[in-house]
């Protein structure tokens, strides 16, 4: 009987800690937490796919570009990492582009929240050039050589 | 018997084969149009393929003792820093100067990778990541290079390096980072985008001529016709894409 009434208090405690851990997160989780807030582009409304389909799916597209380019010397824009953050620069006071050591780069702000730690920005750039800021020098064809 | 007829079947498995590739060429081409201007600059969604072969053909005698021109402007194309260790510090292009002993009549040439058909650092590559473009090009894909240095001790030319520092500031066209070998990548991304690479482009003595070998038409093709040159090392038979003249 004791026995009986001991495991009976048991669940009753944690059923309670369940509804309390509960409460308590969905007030963090709605609340609390900062949001990610992630920079608009400069160059329009949409992004190269569906907003949805880049959460989800952006690291496929660049995989592929990656190959692509790499080994194939396909250099089209549309998924390229170069456009991603050239599209969605994040500018200081001084109008520089602000770099990945800054947490407001366009990559950390998702990456930062979700805990992804990638490693594209120990090798490449992740600043846009002068040139696709507008400026930046002309340089000669070789068309008129060959 | 059987031996013999399977050896037919192949035989004319071939020629269909060939015929067949022959035909689609000639579809794909289309009446009047041929192949003889491949130095145009692709679009950006082609792919390279192996109807051209990049090159470089160097004159020495051009090369004056005190310019290392070439060596700056690849130097700060691809934004290659040292860090005062000269043993180590990524080197895409040297200048090497040879003494002939009798003589004593020195010859000076830049040196880098010299793009071979057959790369012994794709031979040894265990990951794949030393790789020649079907233009003939060979790179080092950083992505799956695991910083392991066997093509560094194949390369007969002393042409990769390896980097033992963290990067910063690289160029967008030229990503190079810690722990991952590279050498020379002829520019692509200027051939990709119809330039020449930015050695050759500074040579003020225009020593260092690109083109496409493959091209008979091409300026590299006929001087390298009628002007003798010289593959360094020929006789490893690694069909270099860079020739040289005057040594």
């Amino acid at each position: 009987m004791k026995g009986k009434s001991n495991k009976q208090q048991r669940l009753w405690l944690a059923a309670v800690a369940c509804v309390l851990f509960s409460t308590l997160f969905s007030i963090v989780a709605t609340a609390g937490a900062p949001r990610p807030d992630i920079p608009d582009a400069i160059k329009g409304e949409q992004c190269v796919e569906d907003t949805d389909f880049m959460r989800r799916n952006h690291m496929d597209l660049l995989l592929h570009q990656r190959d692509e380019t790499v080994h194939k010397g396909i250099r089209t824009k549309k998924h390229s990492l170069k456009e991603c953050f050239t599209c969605h620069v994040v500018k200081d006071k001084d109008n520089k582009p602000l770099t990945v050591s800054s947490p407001k780069h366009f990559c950390r702000e998702c990456h930062d929240y979700a805990a992804v730690s990638i490693d594209c920005f120990q090798c490449h750039t992740s600043i846009p050039s002068n040139k696709e800021m507008g400026g930046g020098k002309t340089k000669g064809s070789m068309r008129g050589g060959l | 018997m059987i031996q013999e007829n399977k050896n037919q079947i192949d035989t004319y498995r071939r020629k269909l084969l060939g015929g067949g590739a022959a035909l689609a060429a000639a579809v794909t081409l289309g009446p009047g149009v041929l192949f003889t201007s491949v130095a145009r600059a692709k679009a950006d969604d082609e792919a390279v393929t192996s109807e051209v072969r990049w090159g470089f053909l160097i004159d020495t005698n051009k090369c004056a003792d005190n310019c290392d021109k070439c060596v700056t402007a690849c130097n700060d194309e691809h934004n290659l820093t040292g860090f005062g260790r000269p043993e180590t510090d990524a080197q895409w292009i040297r200048t090497v100067t040879l003494r002939d002993k009798k003589s004593g009549h020195t010859t000076k040439l830049p040196m880098m990778c010299q793009h071979c058909a057959n790369p012994p650092c794709v031979d040894v590559c265990p990951t794949g990541a030393s790789f020649k473009r079907p233009d003939g090009i060979v790179l080092v894909d950083k992505h799956i290079c695991i910083g392991c240095r066997y093509c560094m001790m194949a390369c007969p030319y002393k042409a990769r390096s390896f980097v033992h520092e963290t990067i910063t500031n690289q160029k967008e066209y030229s990503p190079r980072g810690k722990g991952t070998v590279e050498s020379c990548t002829l520019c692509v991304h200027r051939i990709d985008n119809g330039e020449i690479p930015a050695c050759a482009e500074a040579c003020p003595e225009k020593a260092i001529l690109f083109g496409n070998l493959n091209d008979a038409n091409s300026d590299i093709a006929k001087r390298m016709t009628a002007e003798a040159s010289t593959e360094i090392r020929g006789d490893l038979r690694l069909d270099l894409g860079v020739r040289y003249q005057g040594i």
